[in-house]
């Protein structure tokens, strides 16, 4: 269900958890999903031995899909105007993550309805793995 | 990158990446449920442009006869020497998608990409940070844009620190 204008209020927030325990599985999933082959995120061997990092871990994208999945259930369908993040953190297999959108402002552009969104998903231990903004279309 | 790419919209795939994101939204498989919505029919996810790459012929992948980088015998199957490992200094820092409309399932865009800014900085985990954004519009069958996508990418001078 879209969101309205009259019942929104500055400072409202939404949350969602949108994994637990990442599996290397659903990295995996994601890779064949999205066409992101980079081996950081599926090939261990290379990962440690070539690339220097402890683990695989998740493609950036995998998080602000999940994150988008939180705004999209949250705005409703189709409703999304803008979505942007910064990745700030990687996500390593284990993660749960939760993502939360917190109302910044609601506008109004030549009668139609807007809310802008300050959004952060954080992982298990309260870092910020993503951060950003979005926007979209409500009604009345 | 290639600098235009065909994008056709498919519903198996928007649901086989709305199942990868973990999203059971009945809006991106099932058709009849998607058609009593406010878009009218299945819908891509907002990060489904992402998934262009597919059709990418620049984008990395395993192709028959050619190395690939990742563990095969041995962790890389391309030759040791400078710049091996160069590819994986290679991280996403930032995205932004502007959406005009919703994009159904059934349509054909078409991608054009351009370079945008660079710029560089000096990072605490993963020293020297090269940044580089490429700038993607996807355009509908009417010429119009539906999706502006930003990507920013950031080559690092080292692993990142943990």
């Amino acid at each position: 269900m879209p969101l309205n204008a009259s019942s929104l209020s500055v400072g409202d927030t939404h949350s969602e958890v949108v994994v637990e325990n990442l599996t290397r599985t659903q990295i995996v999933q994601y890779a064949g999903a999205s066409g992101d082959y980079n081996p950081i995120h599926t090939d261990t061997p290379f990962t440690k031995e070539i690339a220097g990092y402890p683990s695989v871990f998740a493609h950036g994208m995998l998080s602000m899909g999940m994150t988008g999945k939180m705004l999209t259930n949250y705005v409703g369908d189709g409703r999304l105007t803008a979505f942007g993040v910064r990745f700030t953190r990687q996500v390593f297999p284990g993660a749960t993550l939760t993502a939360t959108a917190t109302v910044e402002a609601i506008r109004e552009e030549d009668g139609q309805h807007f809310v802008d969104l300050a959004v952060s998903t954080t992982n298990q231990e309260g870092q910020e793995v993503c951060k950003g903004d979005a926007s979209a279309r409500i009604d009345a | 990158m290639a600098d235009e790419i065909t994008f056709p919209i498919e519903a198996g795939h928007i649901m086989r990446f709305a199942a990868a994101i973990g999203d059971e939204n009945p809006i991106y498989r099932d058709a009849g449920h998607a058609e009593a919505t406010e878009p009218g029919g299945v819908i891509a996810p907002p990060t489904y442009a992402i998934a262009s790459a597919h059709f990418d012929p620049d984008v990395a992948r395993p192709l028959p006869g050619r190395p690939w980088r990742g563990s095969g015998a041995e962790p890389t199957g391309t030759p040791a020497g400078p710049g091996t490992d160069e590819s994986s200094r290679g991280l996403h820092a930032e995205q932004r998608f502007v959406y005009h409309r919703p994009v159904l399932a059934g349509e054909t865009l078409t991608v054009r990409r351009r370079p945008g800014e660079t710029w560089t900085k000096e990072g605490r985990r993963g020293g020297a940070l090269s940044f580089r954004e490429q700038i993607s519009e996807f355009f509908d069958a009417d010429g119009d844009v539906v999706i502006t996508a930003t990507m920013v990418g950031v080559t690092t001078s080292r692993a990142v620190d943990q």
